[in-house]
C-alpha cells in the first residue's frame, strides 16, 4: 500500500505531443520516479499527468475508459508495439512490473492514414463505425424475432462465432499493420455473422458493403503478414480473413 | 412532506394484465407522423442503443449522443456474468412470476411491483431479439441455449456469452443502432458531453452538449429527451465502473427539477480484486460466477499472518457457509459484502493490507480437476493473475468488496418519464426496478427491457398527448443553457488552484466509502455531509484545471464531473441519514437484528424517497412515493 517502496522504479518516458490535428507533433521526454511495479501502465500515466499539472505543463491526452481490456478505448503504441510488449493484453491491462528501473519507454498514438490524431495520443477511429454502419449487422427490427431456441446452432459453430465476436474494435490490428489494413477488424464481424444462421440472408451483401466501405475509408491492403493477429489483444485469428475472402469471392460470383 | 407530485401512473387491473392493458390504452401516433417527432437519446449503452435503434425503426427522427469515440464503448460493454430471462428452458420451475418474486425480494421490498412484473414479462423477448441479431450466447452440444444459475438464484435463468455477456449484448444493440445510422434514421454524435437540459414551458425540449474534440457547445432541440447515461458508482472514486461513468447528465436534469430517487441505494460487490495502492484509479470485478465453486474464508485467529496453505482446515472460518448454511458462498451481494467487511473489522482480513478475504478453489480443483475449473473460469483466472501477479490455481484469490452499481437514479413513473414532462430515463440512470439491492444479471435485462420493449410504447403516449409545439435551437432557452455552460467552464479554468480534480475526487471517494459505504451511522453521515460541503467549497477555490476551453481537454471534463459528484455525494448522505432502517445495500448500524442482519422498517419506510433540488448549498426536499405490495407478502429477507 506504500508509494515509496524500495521496489519503486524510475522510468524515462518519451511521449508524442501534438496539440491538435492541425498542428505538427513531436516527442517530449519526461522522467517519472516512484513508479510502483503494481501500477497499471495507465495509472503510471495518471501519475505523470498529476506531476505535469503541478509543473504547469498541460497533461498528456490519451484514450481509456474501462481499464479492464474490454471497451477498446485505450490505444497506445508502446516501444513500437501496439498495446505494448505483452501478448493478448490491452494497454490498460499492462502493468509496470513488465519494466525495470531506469527503462526508457516510447509512447506514440496509433499511426494510420484512416485514424487521424485528435490530440497527443488520441486518434479518431470513427472509420470503424462507418464500416459497421455499412453492413455489420443483421437487419432485424425490434419485436420481429422468433423464439431464441427456434434454430439450433452447433456448439462448435457458436463458439467459433464467439471467437470472432470478441473483437473490441481498438484498432491495434490497423496500427500494427505496415499497410494500415483493417482486414482483421472487418473479417471478425463478417465471419461471426456468416457462421451463424441469422447472418445468412445478408451474407453476400454484407461482405461486399463492408469491404467497399473499408476501402473508401483509406485503410490499406492486406499482404498476409499477420502482424494484426500478433497485436490483437483478443487473439482473433487471421483464419477469419480467409473466411471473409471466400465469402467475398462467393458474393462476386453471385453477381 | 408532500408527495402530491409523485404519481407513479401504474395502470389499474391485475398485475399480469397491466402492461397489455396499458399498451392497448396508450395513445398512438400514426406511422407517417412519427418522422415529425425528434427524439434525443443521451447514452449508447444497452439502454440507449436499444432505445435509439427501436425508436428509429418506428420512424422517429433520432439523435444519439455518447462520451466515447464510438457508441460501442459504453460501460455496458464490461458486464461479464450474464442476463436473466424467465424462459424456463431448463424446465426447473422458472416463470415470470418467479423472476418477479425473486427480483422484488432481492430488492428487499423497496421496488415498485408493477414495473418489476413488466420487466419479468418482457425478459423473454430480449433473448429472442439478441439471438436474432447474432449474439453468440453459450450453447449446449444439442445446439440449444445454455443457462447458468447466477447471483444466488435457485433456477438457471441466466444466459451468457463466455465472460463477456455485456460486450456481446451491447455489440448486438450497437449493430442495430449502426444499421439505423447507415440508413440515415439516427444521427450519431460521439465524443459529446451533455452539460444542460433545456426546458421550455416546463417540458424537456432539448439539451446542450460540449463537443469534446472542438470544445464548442452544441444545441439540439427535440420533442422528447431520453437519458440513458448509466450509474453514478464513481462518486466513490474507486469502483468497478469505467472511468467515464458519471452523474453529470442526470445531475443537470436534477437541477432542472427532475427528482432523484433513492440516491443512497448503492451496490457493493463482494468479489473484486483488492486495492493495491494509493495510485489506483479503478477496481476490477471478479465475476460472481466464481462463487459457484470458490469457497470464501478467513483465518479463525485474529492477526494470523501465516500463508494460506499453512493454515489447517480446522483453523479456517468458512464464514458464509457457517452463517448462511442454505445459501453458503452464494449468499446475495449485499450480505456477502457486509460479512467480508465484518471479518476484516474483526482483524481477520488477509493480505498485506488486511482488507481482503480468500476465495479458494482448492476443493473444486481436487473435486473436478484443474481442467474443468480452467474451462469454466480460465479467462478470469488469467485476468486475476495479470493484475496481481499471483496464480489462483496455486494460491487462493484475495478479494474484497467494491462499489459496483447504483440502484438509485432519477425517479420515473411507469412510463419511464421523470418528474419533468418529456424527460424519460432508462437503464441504470433511473431508479426503477431493483429496489434496495440488484440481483446479478438483472441490470442488463433492465437496460434492454427499457430500450427495446418499454420506451417504444410509452414515449408515443407522451408525444401524442402533449401539444406538439415545435421548438428550434434559436429559442432563448438554448442561449441561456449555453451561456450557463460557458460561465461554468470559465470559472473552473480561472481558479488556477493547486490541486487536480482527480485528487478532490479521491478525497470525496474516501469520505463516501468510509461513511456512506457498506455500513452507515447517524454520526458518520452527519459528519460526511459537513465534510463534503467543506471539500466542495475548497474545490471551487482551489482546483487546478489546466488547458483551455477550446479543443480536447479531458481535465476540464473531469472537473465538471467531480463538481457534480461533490453535490451528489451530499444528497446520498442525506438520503441515507433520513432512511432510518436497513434494507438491501443500505445498512444503518443502528438498525440491525440481534444477529447483525438488516432490519427493515416497513411501517415507516416502505416508500421511495425522491429528492427535489433547492439550490446547491440548500437542503433538497424529500418526497415519498408509497410502495404498495398487493401480489407479494412483505417478509424478512432471510438466506440462512
Ligand atoms: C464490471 C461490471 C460487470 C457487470 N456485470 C453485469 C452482469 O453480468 N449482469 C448484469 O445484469 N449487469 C452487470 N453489470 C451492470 C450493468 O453492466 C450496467 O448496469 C448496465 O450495463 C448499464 O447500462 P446503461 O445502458 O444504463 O448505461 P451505460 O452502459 O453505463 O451507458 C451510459 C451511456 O451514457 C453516456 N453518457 C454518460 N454520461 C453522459 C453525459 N454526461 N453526456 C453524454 N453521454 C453520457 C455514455 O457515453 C454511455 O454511452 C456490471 C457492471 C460492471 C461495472
Ligand atoms: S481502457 Fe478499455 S480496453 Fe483498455
Amino acid at each position: 500500500m506504500n508509494n515509496s517502496n524500495k521496489n519503486n522504479m524510475t522510468i524515462h518516458l518519451k511521449v508524442w505531443r501534438q496539440a491538435s490535428n492541425k498542428e505538427k507533433g513531436k516527442m517530449e521526454s519526461y522522467t517519472l520516479s516512484d513508479v510502483s511495479p503494481d501500477m497499471s501502465f495507465l495509472e503510471m500515466l495518471d501519475q505523470l499527468n498529476l506531476k505535469l499539472m503541478k509543473e504547469k505543463i498541460e497533461p498528456v491526452s490519451f484514450d481509456h475508459d474501462c481499464r479492464e481490456g474490454i471497451c477498446g478505448m485505450c490505444s497506445l503504441m508502446i516501444n513500437g508495439h501496439a498495446h505494448g510488449p505483452q501478448l493478448l493484453t490491452t494497454t490498460c491491462q499492462l502493468h509496470m512490473r513488465e519494466y525495470k528501473d531506469g527503462d526508457e519507454i516510447v509512447i506514440e498514438p496509433w499511426r494510420s492514414r484512416a485514424f487521424p490524431v485528435v490530440k497527443d495520443l488520441v486518434v479518431d477511429r470513427s472509420a470503424f463505425d462507418k464500416i459497421m454502419a455499412a453492413g455489420g449487422f443483421v437487419s432485424v427490427n425490434t419485436g420481429s424475432a422468433p423464439d431464441a431456441n427456434g434454430t439450433a446452432i452447433a456448439k462448435v459453430v457458436a463458439d467459433e462465432a464467439m471467437d470472432a465476436a470478441q473483437c473490441i474494435g481498438c484498432g491495434a490490428c490497423v496500427a500494427a499493420c505496415e499497410n494500415g489494413s483493417a482486414m482483421l477488424f472487418v473479417a471478425a464481424k463478417v465471419s461471426q455473422l456468416s457462421l451463424l444462421p441469422q447472418g445468412q440472408p445478408e451474407a453476400a451483401s454484407r461482405v461486399k458493403s463492408m469491404v467497399a466501405k473499408m476501402d473508401e475509408m483509406g485503410f490499406g491492403n492486406c499482404t498476409n503478414h499477420s502482424e494484426c493477429m500478433a497485436a490483437c489483444p483478443k487473439g482473433i485469428s487471421v483464419e477469419h480473413i480467409a473466411r471473409m475472402n471466400r465469402d467475398f469471392l462467393k458474393s462476386s460470383l453471385l453477381q | 412532506m408532500s408527495s402530491h407530485k409523485l404519481d407513479s401512473k401504474v395502470p389499474s387491473g391485475s398485475i399480469d394484465q397491466k402492461w397489455n392493458q396499458h399498451k392497448f390504452q396508450s395513445k398512438m401516433i400514426n406511422p407517417s407522423n412519427k418522422r415529425k417527432y425528434k427524439i434525443i437519446v443521451v447514452g449508447t449503452g444497452l439502454a440507449g442503443s436499444s432505445a435509439a435503434a427501436s425508436l428509429a425503426q418506428l420512424g422517429y427522427e433520432v439523435s444519439a449522443f455518447c462520451i466515447q469515440d464510438s457508441p460501442r464503448r459504453a460501460h455496458s460493454i464490461a458486464a461479464q456474468g450474464g442476463i436473466n430471462a424467465a424462459k424456463n428452458y431448463q424446465n426447473d420451475g422458472d416463470s415470470v412470476q418467479r423472476l418477479f418474486y425473486d427480483t422484488i425480494k432481492g430488492g428487499d421490498f423497496r421496488a415498485r411491483e408493477a414495473n418489476v412484473y413488466r420487466l419479468a414479462q418482457v425478459s423473454t423477448s430480449i433473448i429472442d431479439q439478441c439471438v436474432a441479431q447474432g449474439v453468440p450466447f453459450a450453447r449446449e452440444y444439442g445446439g440449444t441455449l445454455s443457462n447458468r444459475s447466477f447471483g444466488g438464484a435457485q433456477v438457471s435463468r441466466t444466459f451468457y456469452a463466455r465472460g463477456q455477456t455485456g460486450q456481446q449484448l451491447l455489440l448486438g444493440a450497437y449493430s442495430a443502432l449502426m444499421r439505423m445510422v447507415g440508413l440515415g434514421k439516427v444521427k450519431l454524435y460521439p465524443r459529446r458531453e451533455m452539460t444542460e437540459l433545456v426546458l421550455v414551458d416546463g417540458h424537456a425540449k432539448g439539451a446542450v452538449f460540449k463537443n469534446l474534440i472542438t470544445g464548442e457547445y452544441e444545441s439540439h432541440a427535440a420533442d422528447a429527451v431520453i437519458l440513458a447515461t448509466g450509474g453514478y458508482g464513481n462518486v466513490y472514486y474507486l469502483s468497478t465502473n469505467a472511468m467515464a461513468c458519471n452523474t453529470s447528465a442526470n445531475w443537470a436534469a436534477y437541477k432542472k427539477g427532475a427528482f432523484f430517487g433513492n440516491p443512497c441505494y448503492t451496490q457493493i460487490h463482494p468479489t473484486c480484486i483488492p486495492v493495491h495502492g494509493e495510485n489506483q484509479a479503478k477496481l476490477t470485478l471478479m465475476s460472481e460466477s466464481l462463487r459457484n465453486d470458490g469457497r470464501v474464508w478467513v483465518p479463525k485467529k485474529v492477526g494470523d499472518t501465516r500463508p494460506p496453505d499453512q493454515i489447517p482446515a480446522e483453523e479456517r472460518d468458512y464464514y458464509l457457509e457457517r452463517i448462511y448454511p442454505s445459501f453458503g458462498n452464494l449468499a446475495p451481494r449485499d450480505i456477502s459484502s457486509r460479512q467480508a467487511k465484518n471479518m476484516c473489522d474483526e482483524g481477520r482480513g488477509v493480505g498485506s493490507s488486511g482488507l481482503a478475504v480468500y476465495l479458494d478453489f482448492k476443493d473444486a480443483i481436487q473435486r473436478d480437476g484443474k481442467s474443468v475449473v480452467e474451462g469454466k473460469y480460465g479467462n478470469l483466472f488469467d485476468m486475476y493473475q495479470r493484475i496481481t501477479a499471483e496464480n489462483p490455481y496455486d494460491v487462493p484469490m484475495r478479494i474484497f468488496p467494491a462499489v459496483h452499481y447504483t440502484m438509485g437514479g432519477l425517479w420515473v413513473d411507469y412510463n419511464l418519464m421523470s418528474t419533468i414532462p418529456g424527460l424519460h430515463v432508462l437503464g441504470e440512470a433511473n431508479f426503477s426496478d431493483h429496489g434496495a439491492n440488484r440481483l446479478g444479471a438483472s441490470a442488463l435485462m433492465q437496460g434492454l427491457a427499457d430500450g427495446y420493449f418499454v420506451i417504444p410504447y410509452t414515449i408515443g403516449n407522451y408525444l401524442a398527448a402533449s401539444a406538439s409545439k415545435k421548438i428550434e435551437t434559436n429559442h432563448e432557452a438554448f442561449k441561456e443553457a449555453t451561456e450557463a455552460s460557458l460561465i461554468r467552464e470559465n470559472k473552473f479554468l480561472n481558479i488556477k488552484g493547486s490541486k487536480g480534480a482527480m485528487e478532490y475526487h479521491k478525497d470525496l471517494g474516501k469520505i463516501m466509502w468510509d461513511s456512506v459505504g457498506m455500513s452507515r451511522s447517524e454520526a458518520g453521515l452527519k459528519k460526511a455531509i459537513s465534510d463534503i460541503q467543506k471539500l466542495r467549497h475548497e474545490f471551487h477555490q482551489n482546483v487546478n484545471v489546466p488547458g483551455s476551453a477550446k479543443g480536447f481537454n479531458p481535465e476540464l471534463i473531469r472537473a465538471f464531473r467531480v463538481s457534480d459528484f461533490l453535490e451528489l455525494g451530499e444528497v446520498m448522505a442525506r438520503d441515507a441519514l433520513e432512511r432510518n432502517e436497513s434494507c438491501g445495500g443500505h445498512f444503518r448500524d443502528e438498525f440491525q437484528t440481534e444477529d447483525g442482519e438488516a432490519k427493515r422498517d416497513d411501517e415507516n419506510f416502505c416508500h421511495v424517497a425522491a429528492w427535489e433540488f433547492q439550490g446547491v448549498d440548500k437542503a433538497p426536499n424529500r418526497h415519498q412515493e408509497k410502495l404498495e405490495f398487493e401480489n407479494v407478502k412483505l417478509s424478512t429477507r432471510s438466506y440462512k
